[in-house]
């Protein structure tokens, strides 16, 4: 009878947060440079994963696979099978434009378009025509700049320059640009390595809500962060992915030396 | 290594060689903002130098001396048959009528050579003049009339003083005859100088006085217009496709580093080039700005494209990646973003280019746009020529007065060249303000 109920807890767990995407046996070389070594790794549906390890480990690389960014980098080839929903996103009928509207990302340094706050937000619904006339846009800029908790600051000059904002403000005008285009899952490369630790803080409640309906990986050199806001965690090192699991579990009883290292701040 | 800077009485900014150091770098930086600021006074007096030389030489062109002569409308020259025919009108004999005033006012002068010098005082132009004055009011006829006719260069060159009157004879251009005519008109208050519009308004001439640039300038704008129109699109287009499209790899190194040499290639062999291919093979006319403007856009292409490729990589890498990070194409990425945040610099670099171009002689030789050309050139196809090339042909010529017009032709260039770099500095200020 306890079992039974197990399973069906679990069950219920699988319905809403199945894999999405399922990766198998990926390796990125950068022309001779081989980066990323044979990487398995399972995203769950609206979850937070964090990608966790030392400087040059691979983590921005992987995560520049799953939207296929990397197929902008001269003399970066990809191997290895990356399942989005069961579809193969390097598959041959798979349009790289259609699949990073789909998985959007938030870059490690804000970068703003050099133009007007309700621009910068309201520049991927107008190239993916998501929005019928102005009034439809003026709804998706306000919306998407409401859940990037960004809206309350810049309201009264939604007109002006998106790179005369803060730092901070500036990264949160980046997620809310993310959040326009209406993805599926939103990739993070340590957008908070340029923050305050109010900013920080902003940004990390601002995840927490966003995974009721986004799946979102985020690679960060924050242990306490990883702890705080993600539910797997997995950790990089030398191009490999080490270990990788449940975040509380990984953090409090690493099955592997080198993972134990890390969090304990060995080495890194 | 603590141990050794406690012995030696403090850290090492205490310590005499680092003193002593920081003496050397100052004095260093001391001494190379002295050699910078001879660079620029040398720099800047060679400028003030070549500006006062072509401004003292040139201003003068810019004025023109006239001479008054009461002319008499008569009947019997230019319409003896009393019809006041506009055919007749036209076809009249209206030097005539400039000689007969000089004949009245030198009534000493018959000798057939003298005669000759009398009638060179005023400008060959005096029978245009009188005979449009004449086709608008045929009621002057039979009056007597004060008009003031365009000088001949000998004349405006005595007036400006360019003629040593104290040059023995022979060795002068104008006689002693003719500068006594000339002090008794001077006495008369006959002779007066004007601003020259004519310098602007009229087409070349063989006689230095009815000279102007505005066939040359037509010329330069006809063939500036062929040049831009055809070199900034597709310089920028290949920037656009070399920096953001194409796959780097042999090919297109090779293709950068040809780019390259082609701007270094003399420009004389782009008229060549111009030659051979749009006269020898396509049959263009000859002479004509359309020609011109298609082999100067051959050799401003590298520098328009050299200088989009510079501002386009200027852009940094991030609002690529940002555009293509929300599912933007290649295409948008490049079009929505990347150039409109280099085009300040792609302008810029076009405006150098074409400024390059309206300064350029050598390849314009190659494709007969040196003729003498007296017209002002109506469209791309007519014959015409360019600025720097009726600059050219200017200091070539034996008259004295060309040399005026020469360096008076040379400033109008520099104005033109100034505004289109003025131009170049709004275009850029005003990109700029929009972010
Ligand atoms: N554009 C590139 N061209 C060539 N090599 C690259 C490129 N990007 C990354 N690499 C190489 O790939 C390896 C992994 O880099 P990556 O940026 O993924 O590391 P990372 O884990 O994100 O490090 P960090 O935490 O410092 O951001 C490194 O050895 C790096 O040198
Ligand atoms: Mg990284």
């Amino acid at each position: 009878m306890q079992i039974q109920a197990d399973e069906n807890v679990e069950a219920q767990r699988n319905a809403d947060h199945g894999v999405i995407i399922a990766t198998r046996d990926v390796n990125v070389y950068y022309g001779d440079n081989h980066a990323l070594h044979g990487v398995s790794l399972d995203i769950n549906k609206h979850q937070v994963t964090s990608l966790i390890g030392p400087s040059g480990c691979g983590k921005s690389t992987y995560l520049r696979c799953i939207n296929r960014m990397n197929d902008t980098v001269d003399g970066c080839r990809v191997t290895g099978e990356i399942m989005l929903d069961g579809v193969d996103i390097y598959g041959p009928e798979v349009d790289e434009v259609l699949l990073r509207a789909r998985v959007g990302m938030v870059f490690q340094k804000p970068n703003p378009f050099p133009k007007s706050i309700y621009d910068n937000v309201a520049y991927g619904p107008r190239i993916h025509g998501l929005a019928d006339n102005k009034d439809d846009l003026d709804e998706i800029v306000l919306t998407s700049l409401e859940k990037a908790g960004l809206i309350k600051e810049v309201q009264d000059r939604l007109h002006s320059s998106g790179t005369g904002l803060s730092g901070g403000q500036q990264q949160r005008l980046c997620i809310a640009r993310a959040l326009a285009v209406r993805p599926d899952i939103i990739l993070m490369d340590e957008p908070c390595s340029a923050l305050d630790p109010i900013a920080t803080a902003k940004v990390e409640e601002l995840i927490d809500e966003l995974k009721e309906n986004y799946t979102i990986i985020i690679v960060t050199h924050s242990m306490q962060q990883a702890a705080r806001i993600s539910q797997q965690t997995a950790f990089f090192h030398l191009g490999e992915i080490v270990e990788t699991g449940d975040t509380e579990k990984l953090f409090t009883s690493p099955s592997d030396e080198r993972t134990q290292g890390y969090i304990t701040g060995r080495f890194g | 290594m603590t141990d050794q800077a406690q012995k030696e009485g403090g850290n090492a900014w205490q310590s005499e060689a680092f003193i002593k150091n920081l003496t050397k770098r100052k004095r260093a930086e001391r001494r190379f903002r002295l050699t910078g600021l001879l660079a620029i006074i040398t720099a800047l007096t060679l400028l003030a130098i070549l500006l006062f030389s072509i401004v003292s030489k040139g201003y003068t062109a810019f004025v023109q001396t006239f001479v008054t002569l009461d002319i008499t409308f008569s009947e019997e020259v230019i319409d003896p048959n009393g019809t006041r025919d506009p055919m007749e009108l036209r076809s009249a004999n209206y030097s005539k009528l400039v000689q007969n005033a000089l004949r009245a006012k030198f009534p000493e002068v018959t000798s057939r050579r003298d005669l000759r010098r009398l009638f060179s005082l005023v400008s060959g132009d005096a029978d245009t003049k009188l005979r449009e004055m004449v086709e608008n009011n045929p009621e002057l006829i039979g009056k007597t009339e004060p008009v003031s006719l365009l000088a001949g260069d000998d004349v405006d060159m005595v007036n400006k003083g360019y003629i040593d009157r104290n040059l023995i004879e022979d060795d002068r251009r104008v006689k002693d005859m003719e500068l006594s005519w000339l002090d008794v008109l001077e006495a008369d208050g006959d002779i007066e100088i004007h601003f020259n519009t004519g310098f602007f308004t009229n087409g070349d001439s063989r006689e230095p006085e009815k000279a102007g640039i505005a066939g040359a300038m037509v010329g330069s704008f006809y063939t500036l217009v062929i040049t831009m129109v055809i070199a900034f699109p597709i310089g920028v287009m290949t920037a656009i496709y070399l920096e953001e499209f194409a796959a780097k790899n042999k090919l297109t190194d090779l293709i950068e580093v040809n780019i390259n040499n082609l701007a270094a290639v003399p420009s004389i062999v782009f008229g060549l080039l111009g030659l051979a291919i749009f006269l020898n093979v396509a049959h263009l006319p000859r002479s004509a700005p359309i020609v011109g403007g298609l082999t100067l856009a051959l050799m401003t292409l590298p520098t328009i494209i050299i200088a989009a490729r510079a501002a386009i990589r200027a852009v940094p890498d991030s609002i690529r990646q940002a555009a293509l990070g929300l599912g933007a194409s290649n295409q948008q990425a490049a079009f929505h973003h990347i150039l409109p945040l280099s085009m300040p610099g792609i302008l810029t670099g076009t405006i150098i280019g074409l400024s390059q171009a309206l300064g350029e002689t050598a390849p314009l030789l190659m494709i007969g746009m040196v003729a003498f050309i007296a017209d002002i050139p109506s469209g791309f196809g007519d014959p015409a020529t360019v600025m720097p090339v009726q600059i050219f042909l200017w200091a070539d010529s034996p008259e004295r007065a060309f040399v005026e017009k020469t360096s008076g032709a040379i400033m109008v260039l520099l104005g033109f060249l100034i505004l289109m770099n003025a131009f170049a500095i709004f275009l850029r200020k005003k990109f700029e303000r929009r972010w």
